[in-house]
């Protein structure tokens, strides 16, 4: 065991100047060289509780990597991050650490935690560059699986089923594997080459990804099981409908979901020249919400040249986006309104938006949530000026599975019904991530997925107890 | 991949394709639709099936010229492949119990009218087909409609083929002669939608419009393709395409669809010029 640097302050993460950022679309965050990530690893006190784990929803078994990373013994510890953590070349960028694994770091108590989200993403990356990956298919088990989705919930549970043995086959609607990954966070956060990474690396493990495939469309998950051969069934069909607030003026022209903005943007690069998926030319944006979601919204904005203000219902200290992406907003020249709250949007006799009618707030008592319910302030109506409105308020899960799915319980919003294995009304078909939660975060839907295919291979285990013996036993 | 089998020209901007796509036509009904890309860097176009064939595994699509990815489209020839398409998408049209319709048609939104009437007629329904076009070299379809329809009434602005006019004046004929039809199917540019559930509306009859409005995804997540119908927020992809004619509100839709024209017009001459600079 390497000497434990205590030095309070972690390492920070080099990121490209804000000046230049604000004008491309490359990834703000460098990353760590090799001498720093043992540095910080180092950092770690390897102390008995082992609280940061507690603190993730994969499990990573943190402390362990971060040891081998002290060592420089970088690909034994993206060995042991990678038997819980499918994507963690993703999740090192885009978990909310602060409030998970980082959160609870004893380390925390005096100076910073330490970085491990930041290590996390150094091993990845490095595992990538190297390449020096083992092909690691396991020896197939005999038995089919279909994963419905592939966002992180799907990817996820492809990514252990395929590690246990089982065939999984991933269907996913769009033309590109990934999901919100892919469709909904942008490129300076996310790489899409690193996703593209991550899920050839579920290819080589044998995971089947079928693109443009609509379950629920081309064919019913029943027929899945009883036509294809299937033997259960993972729905990870993730975020659906945007919400809007149902105030005056919300379907005129420049009015937008986030989702609808972000997908031109990433998705299609409608960003880049002579892109054929044409983006609003706004001049002033109005973002509405204080996610993860409408951070990238209103940063994608600024990249397209506008001005961006951020509408918020409540203050600075309730933000639910990352810390981070709140900070690199700031830098970027995103302006904040916090305590005010939209109520209707002006258009011109043309029906286009031109501005946002605001009303202040202030906070009174906690709510269901914890965080101080917003109350409006009478008299205090003001006008935004804005050609272009994107609303970021969370997500309806997607209504298509349960609409054309006998039999499959869901809530009053459309949420596929499941327990926290993500067992489902049905059986043999089970269910994770947004479509189960509605809007979270990627690492809560990876969590969802990994538990359900522990569930699917106990499940399946069952079965075949019943019937025949497994092959490749 | 998605090969093109079959490619025709209907008129100078309509063009119609065949293409495999088996997980799309194995479940292929009227009035849904597909999202097509033409190549990796292509938008996604999302266009109503005109036809499938189940056991060849292919379905038709007929588009017309708008943009540049449509344009980009057009100039695959049969053999060629495009990169994606995904389907069934959207609802088929409700047509169970109907037993006497008026098909609505309006420019290339003949092409979707032309599958719910073939439906319709199999059914055994009494089918009064109503297409409209600009003139008479824009009319596509025409024998088509009539071997699924017990009456076809072709109609041009202009005169030059079939009767005089729009869709309605004929429309409001048969309704005023007494015509009792269960339900009318209107599918067509926005303004001729809402003058056909304008003149049902006093009838009270049940008028069904196939809605076309700007999507991405098509699966319900992207939310750009919202309405509002009966004063409640609906979406096409999901909800529809078909909703409640007299309920829809047209005048928002109108606006929502212009959003990307300015776009459009600058992508097709675009495109234009690159096709002149490919002929010098």
């Amino acid at each position: 065991m390497q000497n434990v640097n205590m030095t309070e302050k972690r390492h920070t993460m080099p990121a490209r100047d804000p000046s230049e950022r604000c004008s491309n679309f490359c990834e703000v965050m460098l990353g760590y060289d090799e001498e720093t990530a043992i540095s910080e690893a180092r950092r770690c006190l390897n102390c008995k509780a082992r609280p940061c784990m507690e603190g993730c929803p994969v499990g990573v078994m943190i402390p362990d990597f971060l040891a081998l990373v002290a060592e420089g013994k970088f690909e034994e510890a993206y060995e042991v991050v990678r038997r819980t953590n499918a994507l963690p070349a993703v999740s090192g960028r885009v978990c909310p650490q602060e409030t998970q694994c980082e959160g609870r770091c004893v380390r925390g108590k005096r100076g910073d935690p330490v970085g491990i989200g930041y290590i996390e993403r150094f091993i990845a990356d490095r595992h990538m560059q190297k390449n020096d990956c083992i092909p690691r298919k396991t020896i197939s088990n005999g038995h089919k699986v279909a994963v419905v989705g592939s966002g992180p919930a799907g990817l996820s549970c492809a990514g252990e089923l395929a590690e246990l043995g089982y065939e999984v086959t991933v269907f996913e609607a769009l033309h590109l594997a990934g999901g919100v990954l892919v469709y909904g966070i942008p490129e300076f956060r996310l790489p899409k080459e690193i996703v593209r990474r991550e899920t050839e690396e579920l290819r080589a493990c044998g995971v089947e990804i079928v693109t443009n495939a609509v379950v629920g469309r081309s064919f019913s998950v029943e027929e899945l099981m009883k036509e294809y051969g299937f033997e259960a069934v993972f729905l990870g069909t993730g975020a659906g409908l945007p919400r809007f607030m149902g105030i005056p003026g919300e379907n005129a022209r420049g009015v937008f979901s986030a989702n609808e903005y972000l997908t031109r943007i990433n998705l299609m690069k409608a960003y880049e020249e002579g892109a054929e998926t044409p983006l609003f030319p706004a001049r002033k944006v109005a973002v509405v919400g204080g996610g993860n979601v409408a951070m990238d919204a209103a940063r994608c904005a600024r990249r397209m040249g506008a001005e961006v203000t951020v509408v918020y219902r409540r203050s600075a200290a309730e933000l639910p986006a990352r810390r981070e992406e709140v900070v690199h907003a700031e830098e970027e020249g995103v302006r904040f309104r916090f305590l005010c709250n939209p109520t209707e949007v002006l258009t011109d006799g043309e029906n286009a938006a031109i501005g946002l009618c605001c009303v202040e707030m202030t906070l009174g008592e906690p709510d269901a949530s914890g965080r101080r319910r917003p109350k409006p302030k009478t008299g205090s109506e003001f006008t935004l000026e804005a050609d272009c409105v994107i609303m970021a308020l969370g997500t309806s899960p997607n209504p298509l599975l349960g609409r054309t799915t006998d039999g499959l319980q869901t809530g009053p919003h459309g949420e596929i019904g499941a327990d926290g294995a993500g067992r489902t009304s049905l059986e043999g078909v089970f269910a994770g991530g947004d479509a189960v939660t509605g809007s979270a975060t990627v690492i809560l839907a990876m969590g969802a997925g990994r538990r359900a295919a522990k569930a699917i291979d106990e499940y399946i285990r069952r079965q075949a107890c019943h019937s025949e013996p497994r092959r490749g036993e | 991949m998605y090969r093109i089998l079959k490619r025709e020209q209907l008129n100078a901007s309509l063009v119609r394709m065949e293409i495999e796509a088996p997980l799309a036509a194995r479940k292929a009904l009227a009035g849904q639709f597909v999202i097509l890309r033409a190549d990796e860097r292509g938008e996604r176009i999302p266009l109503t099936i005109a036809d499938f064939d189940r056991e060849r595994g292919t379905v038709s699509v007929i588009f017309q010229i708008v943009g540049g990815a449509t344009m980009a489209l057009a100039q695959r020839r049969e053999g060629e492949c495009v990169a994606d398409v995904v389907g069934p998408l959207g609802n088929p049209t409700e047509v169970e119990g109907l037993t006497n319709v008026a098909v609505i048609g309006g420019g290339v939104g003949c092409a979707i009218a032309y599958p719910v009437a073939k439906r319709l007629h199999a059914m055994g329904a009494r089918v009064t087909a109503i297409a409209g076009f600009r003139t008479g070299d824009l009319v596509i379809l025409q024998r088509e409609f009539a071997e699924v329809a017990d009456r076809l009434i072709l109609t041009t602005d202009d005169g030059s083929l079939g009767e005089k006019g729009n869709v309605c004046v004929p429309l409001n004929r048969l309704l005023e002669a007494g015509e009792r039809f269960d339900a009318v199917f209107t599918v067509g540019p926005l303004p001729m939608m809402k003058y056909v559930a304008e003149a049902t509306r006093p009838y009270r009859l049940k008028t069904i419009a196939s809605m076309n409005p700007i999507m991405i995804d098509g699966t319900g997540m992207c939310g750009c393709c919202r309405l509002t119908v009966g004063g409640e927020m609906k979406f096409a992809c999901v909800d529809g395409p078909d909703f409640d004619a007299h309920l829809i509100d047209f005048g928002e839709a109108m606006g929502r669809l212009r959003t990307y024209s300015a776009f459009e017009n600058m992508a097709r001459e675009r495109h234009c010029n690159l096709f002149q600079k490919e002929v010098k």
